[in-house]
């Protein structure tokens, strides 16, 4: 996309931006950004759980191994499910390590959604793994994950 | 856009695939004054089916500017498929299609 053109910085501006260079190296570890841990990406999976366990199998992620560009990643998930009124998927979470935020995106799905397969295409702030947590109808959670190895890194990417 | 079978037979799954022109700016980046560019993402993506929702989606930062989705739902009757996108900063898009089951 392209950005407007960048006008040449004033001295106001200049002094602005070394106070606030200044303000943020007493602040911050050089190069701390907002990151989720994988112990943030933990608890938000275990808001979804509630007090239930999450099950490995069922879930695919289909998702490139090496990555050249995180801005946006091909990202497919899978779940082995008839998909009938009995038994069906509810829903699909899926969950990053490393970006700002370890919430990627929620669907909800129900025994009209004739596949459980969703794609889409996410962003990945660093190499990390990737878990998909799948809701079938009986109430059982089920798990999948993939890892993820990111040489350009998006989300957090400044625009000066 | 999106693209959706405009023919189907009865119980069949389909594919609709939709893309939407959106930056999903994150909230996380450093703009060229050095402030915070604020956030503005799209959160939520349905899809109903002659009414009635068969496909939600809450969508955070992560996902990739000019999001992209693609899922699955049974052909049961003809009938109108409505798409409805709604973000940050009061974002609100539609789109209709028309199915035609045999």
């Amino acid at each position: 996309m392209p950005e407007p053109p960048t006008p040449q910085p004033s001295r106001r501006v200049f002094l602005r931006r070394t106070a606030a260079l200044a303000a943020g190296a007493v602040a911050l570890r050089p190069g701390a950004k907002a990151r989720a841990t994988p112990e943030a990406m933990r608890q938000a999976i275990r808001e979804v759980l509630g007090e239930a366990e999450a099950h490995p199998g069922k879930v695919t992620l289909d998702i490139p191994a090496l990555v050249e560009n995180g801005n946006a990643v091909p990202l497919t998930v899978s779940v082995e499910s008839p998909m009938s009124e009995e038994d069906h998927v509810k829903a699909i979470h899926v969950f990053n390590e490393k970006n700002p935020q370890p919430h990627v995106i929620s669907v909800m799905l129900g025994p009209r959604g004739g596949r459980a397969r969703v794609a889409t295409r996410i962003k990945l702030a660093d190499s990390q793994q990737v878990v998909a947590i799948a809701e079938i109808s009986d109430g059982s959670f089920w798990s999948g994950s993939a890892d993820v190895i990111v040489t350009l890194a998006a989300c957090v990417e400044d625009l000066q | 856009m999106v693209s959706v079978p405009a023919k189907a037979r009865r119980g069949a799954a389909i594919e609709i695939k939709t893309l939407i022109s959106h930056p999903m700016e994150t909230g996380y980046r450093v703009g060229p004054n050095g402030a915070m560019i604020p956030r503005d993402i799209i959160r939520l993506f349905t899809c109903t089916y002659n009414g009635e929702e068969v496909f939600r989606a809450e969508l955070s930062p992560a996902i990739a500017a000019n999001p992209f989705l693609s899922f699955f739902t049974t052909a049961l009757e003809s009938g109108t498929l409505m798409f409805r996108w709604t973000g940050d900063g009061g974002f609100e898009a539609t789109h209709t299609a028309e199915i035609a089951v045999e």
